[in-house]
């Protein structure tokens, strides 16, 4: 077999799974078969492109051959599954041989539906991983350190429900819209932030995961151009990832947004987050996922972390705070109010949040909260809170770093 | 058209009496309410108060709801509807949401 061949199916497998999938799922109705048959279909072309040469579209050719193999099957199976619930798919479809140019885009119709509300959050996380990237069972779980059997589990109960339940397989009408996008785009970011940063294990970034959130976002910004949290998800990604390379160092270890390398920050990514906020904020009414955008690019735009503009940095909290009032916004809100008027407002800002209680196993909070008061001197009281938030890590990398802060705390109360 | 039952949950005891009367006027209209949106209510009943339940588990009889919480199932409906998202929009205009929940089953068959 050849490597060109080889190669053009693995990269079919990247750029068009999502599409086939979607639009043999049009057609079966039912997403199990539309997988297995998808999954036929991209081992047939390992043969067949080798026989005929690599097609000029391959996402039609392996379009059109899964859709036949769907067509066989439901013909052979048709007495069988008259009895099981399909997927709920409104309008008459027809079957249109020609393929690709003539079929009407079903990527968003299978995203609405893996990002379904009445899925459970981290069902939604891995239907989306297997269904709409086409990643692995066991590399999804490996993803998310589970073991393969919880995570096979968790995927088939969600398929299950789907086709019981009847989820519906469609875009969701202009007044839900807002609502079910805001759900994808969270399950996106989730997604990004469990590859930026794991919430266990040794390694700070997992590449893969980070890679799929950007090409997913990639992916809807192209099929919802309209919709400008989408544009802001894709620069708060940009943004967020351009400084991926310095945030630990060559041990592994985390490295502060203040002690980064600013001059490995991948400017070109910066860039372009920024003509997206720009583009967007023009627009008027930004939302959660752009205004924290913004927030990240006043600091990726800034010379060094004591240049920042952080009356700016407040502004924009304020702004996120009002479309998105939750404790962890008013906890990073405090971080920029220290730098604005001082760590003794900050603090006060933070017990209100402790006080508020639903970050009670959140390790940033006593972070936070340590650090003011290790700028204020109260030394054991800041080496007791970072004792807390140590408690709460399960990250190697973030867990070697408050040990290290914990070390550089004076003993001596003065 | 698919069939949902949309369990309805109230306070302890979940006694009809307990209903405010804009909760049991709105239960009154729910079934044109529903029509208007294009789904039917097959079946619907209120349950007497959970005092009055008794719970029976292989032989054992026990007096009482067979969960003891908050919350008791104080009714339920069946309704005819085209998909789990046209369920949930009826289930939304069910009174019970109000001081309750409801939970949406979508039936075998």
């Amino acid at each position: 077999m050849s490597t060109a061949v080889e190669q053009a199916v693995a990269d079919a497998h990247r750029r068009e799974w999502t599409f086939v999938l979607a639009a043999t799922v049009r057609v079966t109705r039912d997403i199990d078969l539309a997988e297995e048959c998808v999954q036929d279909a991209y081992v047939a072309a390992l043969d067949a492109w080798e026989r005929t040469g690599i097609p000029r579209k391959p996402g039609a050719w392996l379009t059109t051959a899964a859709k036949r193999k769907a067509i066989n099957a439901i013909e052979r199976q048709v007495v069988l599954r008259s009895k099981l619930p399909l997927l709920v798919e409104p309008e008459e479809t027809t079957m249109d041989e020609t393929g690709y140019d003539a079929v009407p885009d079903d990527r968003l119709r299978l995203v609405f539906t893996c990002c379904h509300p009445a899925l459970a959050r981290e069902a939604q996380i891995a239907l989306t991983l297997r269904l709409i990237c086409g990643m692995t069972t066991p590399d999804i779980a490996r993803s998310f350190l589970i073991s393969e059997t919880t995570m096979a589990a968790r995927i088939t109960r969600a398929k299950k429900k789907i086709a019981a339940a009847r989820i519906p397989y469609r875009v969701p009408e202009a007044n839900e819209l807002p609502d079910r996008l805001d759900a994808v785009l969270s399950v996106i970011h989730l997604l990004y932030s469990a590859g930026h940063t794991t919430p266990t294990g040794e390694h700070l970034v997992r590449a893969d995961l980070v890679e799929r959130a950007l090409h997913l976002t990639g992916m809807l910004r192209d099929l919802m151009p309209d919709e400008t949290e989408v544009r802001g998800l894709l620069a708060l990604l940009l943004v967020t990832d351009a400084r991926r390379a310095t945030r630990t160092d060559d041990q592994g270890r985390l490295v502060l947004l203040e002690d980064q390398d600013r001059s490995a920050w991948d400017r070109a990514a910066i860039a372009e987050g920024h003509r997206l906020i720009v583009d967007v904020l023009r627009r008027g009414r930004p939302g959660r996922f752009t205004l924290q955008a913004a927030i990240a690019s006043v600091h990726a735009r800034a010379p060094s972390y004591a240049e920042t503009d952080w009356p700016e940095v407040l502004a924009l909290y304020d702004a996120l705070l009002a479309v998105w009032p939750t404790p962890v916004v008013s906890l990073n809100r405090a971080v920029a109010v220290a730098m604005v008027e001082g760590p003794t407002a900050a603090l006060s800002l933070v017990g209100g949040v402790e006080d508020d209680g639903r970050l009670g196993g959140y390790p940033y909070l006593p972070a936070v909260k340590a650090d003011l008061l290790r700028r204020l001197g109260r030394h054991q009281e800041a080496a007791a809170a970072y004792r807390a938030a140590l408690d709460l890590v399960d990250n190697d990398a973030e867990r070697e770093f408050l040990v290290r802060r914990l070390a550089s705390v004076p003993t001596d109360e003065s | 058209m698919p069939q949902y039952a949309i369990l309805q949950y109230a306070p302890t005891p979940g006694d009809a009496q307990d209903i405010p009367t804009e909760e049991m006027d709105a239960f009154l209209r729910y079934s044109d309410l529903l029509q208007e949106k294009g789904t039917q209510i097959l079946a619907g009943h209120a349950l007497q108060s959970s005092e009055t339940a008794t719970t029976v588990r292989g032989e054992l009889v026990t007096d009482g709801p067979f969960l003891e919480s908050k919350e008791v199932l104080a009714g339920f409906c069946i309704i005819e509807a085209a998909d789990l998202d046209h369920a949930l929009e009826a289930a939304k205009l069910n009174p019970a949401t109000w001081r309750g929940a409801v939970e949406v089953r979508p039936i075998l068959g």
